[in-house]
């Protein structure tokens, strides 16, 4: 077999589809005796329900019921499921279908409204009466972590949900025998997270079977199965959960939400089928946001810049729920070292309840935050010492002839974490030399005889990528030839199809357009876990590769038996098994297919299993270790404190590549992403949890207009952990993008400019800089 | 509400339809007429998701009423492709992946149409400006910006 599609950047399956107007999202799908819903939130930030009134509301034209979650007693009651128990949260702190008693952010939902049309639903959602008492709500994490500060769900006895630790070896030590030490702060902010298309369910019920289907904008439809299943007492094969085309996901939508279940509800009850479409708005106060999180660390280095130690601490805003556990703050601890080769860590996160909307991963989890906290300390640590940002990292990097390195740290599951392979001191030389570091002091003085400020910015990055256990898949071949691959694992855009039919085409030696790929659907495959993590292309990409050569194999054994030839002198090519040489010697993948379909009363040649299929389930043991060095330069408007990013220049090692252009892809949406952290989103709450930033005219997502073309190079290292070689490149560009451009203002800003401790910065703020360092001024950068 | 009767052209084809008076375009097309090509991404002017062609020009089918559209020419996203094929600008989206979830690209695919007509030699950042109020969370802009250069240039009007 030789590989003809995996590795090469073919255009994508999903396109001539979407480019015609023929996706089909949640929205695009229409039932007879459809009901709309509408929600009625809370518009405080914490408070205690003593009324919902409905009378008006209920007479108002096209509306058909209004329920609260007293009105679903009969069906269900309680509070969801947590998603992701944990031992450090034997009270798991979920919502309810619909408030209960207490509201704790603006935006939880607490009555939902059903009426003929969205325009009914909402007019008759606006016109429900609530009397809510207001409770004091805290809206600054490290304000809701000092002691006396009011409580943000009264029935817990403090804000400070657990407290997380992580570390290895003795800090103690290293700090007390290296040659400096500093001590900083960061404040990172929490920010949205804005997929194109908000979220959006539509349940209905088939009277006949009693099966309850949920079509939703999801990331983890089986997830959606398997709580709500629980939640409502049913059997799994009772519930029918998939996914049409979702418009963009990048975290929030793999949790299993309030509204899900109680569009679900609301279909029992009624025995109509309910479709729920979130609006913009609401997305900014009830769905999921980014990674708030305030730090304070030292670090241990030495005189020729290598780090050694890291100890602190970091408050981490969780908002008022934790639907997803703890694992967002786990993924800031699980993010440490980094490419550094530290010899001693000691970290505690005190994860906080605030009366905002929960936090959970975005595009990286709280990555991004991790590598904005190491790359400021190294930069950190060349200031103070007075030599260059990359001398840092070259000496305190784990080096290529270290691999596979053990970080000291530990897994989910308590197992050691071990790098598997990659070279980070190669990828940063390649980055400098792509970027022309070497002549860049040559650029910066050519921009200050323009009046402008210019700044390089560097940082590297390591993301663990590949999470277990499995995302399986089956790959079936059906009586014309042609392929039909399946797995749980859903998809947002990413090109799932492409790159599962590239590999599959290539093991069965078939076109691409003979391949289909069904996703994301519990009545077409049985088991899926999430779209999150970088996972995907490692874990249901290597199952589709397993099963692939399984169909292959039965091929050519079906073949070997018809043809009488041995299994070493056949091949797969053309759609069929052809003996190698002899031109017109072969059977065909549909004869196969047909003959293995059985007839009655004829037994199956050479007394073979029935079906020309076969399903996998990549068991990944072990996560693979993707990384990254990106370069990027600023340049400051001194007049304005306008930053614009010039230059960005990317080098990725995610090993094998199943498709050049989608990977290119999602580092270049990745990267976006980052700088949008650095210089534009900007999610503002008043202190007493009001949301301030709901529309697109007050929250900045990046434009086309601010945006660089973003240079992206491969170095490919083959991870040795799964069949197909690759590693995980969804949030790669995200994660190290913010602390580069950072890197780069504070660069622009020259030598007498304060040390940046936050993201993202203003305008306004990049005055005071200026301003600051045209005084020579040591300030700490840090107030907005 | 009393609905009107609105008579229009779209897509090359006469129309006449129904509307209730306060019924933004982008929900008529979507659900009065099942065009669900056009999206909705914020309903409130900024993401141009919902970017339709009327008369000739780039609008936010979000922000106007379908009764506006009485005795007007609409373009959608469902009337690029002729005869199965796609439109030079869709074949760039794909060659270039200016695509990934496909959320905003109706949107994007109508502002580029509208401004690839009146400006046939655009430079990368008159690309840039023209799709600055059409947001993608995916792509990062640059296979957009890419499609729409390499479409001018495939019609040979760039220098």
């Amino acid at each position: 077999m030789s590989a003809r599609y995996f590795g090469a950047a073919v255009t994508r399956v999903e396109d001539p589809r979407l480019l015609t107007g023929r996706g089909r999202y949640v929205d695009d799908m229409e039932f007879p005796g459809l009901l709309h819903a509408a929600f009625v939130r809370a518009n405080v930030a914490h408070g205690r329900i003593r009324s919902v009134d409905t009378s008006d509301a209920r007479g108002m034209p096209g509306v058909v019921a209004i329920y609260t979650m007293a009105d679903f007693a009969s069906i269900a009651q309680g509070p969801m499921p947590p998603m992701a128990p944990h031992p450090l949260l034997p009270t798991p702190i979920t919502y309810h279908p619909l408030a209960v008693e207490e509201v704790r952010h603006v935006g939880e939902a607490i009555a939902i409204v059903l009426a003929a049309d969205r325009a009914r639903a909402e007019d008759a959602a606006a016109a429900v009466m609530l009397d809510i008492e207001e409770l004091p709500a805290v809206a600054d994490a490290v304000l809701a972590a000092k002691a006396g500060a009011p409580r943000a769900d009264s029935r817990r006895p403090s804000n400070i949900a657990a407290t997380m630790k992580a570390g290895f070896a003795d800090c103690g030590a290293v700090f007390a025998n290296a040659d400096h030490v500093l001590t900083e702060s960061f404040d990172i902010h929490r920010g949205g997270c804005h997929s194109m298309e908000c979220r959006g369910v539509v349940a209905s019920v088939d009277p006949h079977s009693d099966v309850l289907t949920l079509s939703t904008s999801s990331q983890s439809p089986y997830m959606v199965r398997r709580h709500l299943a629980s939640y409502l007492n049913r059997d799994e094969s009772q519930l029918h959960v998939m996914t049409p085309d979702v418009g963009g996901g990048f975290g929030p939508k793999a949790n299993v939400y309030p509204e899900e279940f109680a569009v679900a509800l609301a279909a029992l009850k009624t025995g109509r089928p309910v479709k729920w479409i979130e609006d913009r708005q609401e997305h900014f106060v009830a769905t999921t946001q980014q990674r708030g999180q305030v730090w304070t660390l030292d670090v241990a280095f030495d005189n020729d810049g290598r780090m050694r130690a890291i100890r602190g601490h970091c408050v981490h805003d969780n908002g008022a729920y934790a639907p997803y556990g703890l694992i967002l703050p786990a993924t800031a601890l699980a993010s440490f070292p980094g490419p550094y080769a530290l010899e001693a860590l000691d970290l505690t996160v005190d994860v906080v309840l605030t009366n905002l909307v929960p936090t959970s991963p975005v595009r990286g989890a709280c990555r991004p935050n991790a590598a904005f906290v190491l790359e400021r300390l190294a930069d950190r640590i060349a200031r103070h010492l007075g030599i260059d940002r990359d001398e840092v990292r070259r000496r305190s990097f784990v080096r290529a002839e270290q691999m596979p390195y053990l970080t000291g740290m530990k897994a989910r599951d308590g197992s050691p974490i071990s790098y598997d392979s990659g070279d980070y001191i190669a990828a940063l030389d390649l980055v400098l030399d792509k970027v022309d570091a070497a002549g860049f002091e040559a650029r910066r003085a050519a921009a200050a005889e323009r009046g402008k400020l210019l700044g390089l910015g560097i940082a590297s990055c390591v993301e663990d990528t590949g999470l277990g256990p499995f995302e399986g898949a089956s790959v079936r071949v059906t009586p014309a030839g042609k392929v039909i691959v399946s797995t749980g694992a859903s998809s947002q855009g990413q090109g799932h199809r492409t790159a599962f039919a590239q590999i599959a085409a290539d093991a069965l030696g078939v076109e691409l357009n003979d391949v289909t790929v069904e996703t994301a659907d519990t009545a077409k495959f049985p088991l899926g876990i999430s779209t999150i993590a970088s996972r995907i292309a490692v874990t249901a990409g290597s199952s589709v590769e397993l099963a692939a050569q399984k169909v292959r194999a039965k091929a050519i054994a079906f073949a070997s038996h018809k043809l009488e030839v041995s299994e070493e002198d056949l091949e797969l090519e053309g759609g069929a098994v052809r003996v190698k040489g002899v031109a017109g010697l072969n059977v065909s993948l549909s004869e196969i297919a047909r003959t293995l379909a059985g007839n009655a009363g004829m037994g199956l040649p050479g007394g073979m299993d029935p079906d020309l299929a076969a399903t996998a389930y990549f068991n990944s043991t072990a996560l693979t270790f993707a990384y990254g060095a990106n370069a990027c330069e600023v340049e400051i408007d001194p007049e304005t404190g306008d930053v614009r990013v010039v230059r960005y220049v990317v080098v990725h090692d995610c090993g094998k590549l199943i498709n050049p252009l989608i990977v290119d892809g999602q580092i270049r949406g990745g990267v976006v992403h980052g700088i949008g952290n650095a210089l534009f989103e900007r999610m503002i709450h008043d202190e007493a949890g009001q949301p301030l930033t709901t529309t697109y005219a007050d929250y900045f997502l990046p434009l086309a207009s601010e945006m660089p073309s973003i240079e992206v190079h491969h170095i490919e290292t083959p991870s040795p952990r799964n069949p197909i070689g690759v590693k995980g490149a969804g949030e790669g560009g995200t994660i190290p993008a913010a602390a580069c451009v950072i890197s780069a203002v504070e660069d622009a800003l020259g030598a007498d400019a304060p040390f940046i401790h936050l993201h993202p910065i203003s305008p306004q703020q990049v005055m005071k800089w200026i301003e600051a360092s045209g005084s020579q001024s040591q300030e700490v950068a840090g107030t907005p | 509400m009393s609905e009107r009767h609105l008579s229009f052209t779209l897509n090359g084809e006469r129309r006449e339809a129904n509307a209730d008076p306060r019924m933004h375009l982008a929900d008529f097309l979507r659900h009065g007429l099942g065009l669900t090509g056009t999206h909705v991404g914020c309903e409130h002017g900024v993401c141009g998701a919902c970017t339709v062609i009327v008369d000739g020009a780039p609008v936010r089918s979000c922000l106007m009423l379908a009764v506006q559209v009485d005795g007007c020419t609409v373009e959608t996203v469902e009337g690029l492709a002729k005869g199965g094929e796609l439109s030079p600008l869709q074949q760039a989206f794909a060659n270039h992946h200016g695509l990934q979830c496909g959320f905003c690209t109706p949107g994007m695919l109508m502002t580029l149409e509208a401004f690839l007509r009146v400006t046939p030699s655009p430079t990368e950042q008159d690309v840039r400006i023209a799709i600055s109020g059409n947001t993608c969370r995916c792509t990062g802009y640059q296979g957009i910006v890419e499609a729409a250069l390499t479409t001018t240039a495939a019609k040979g009007s760039r220098p």
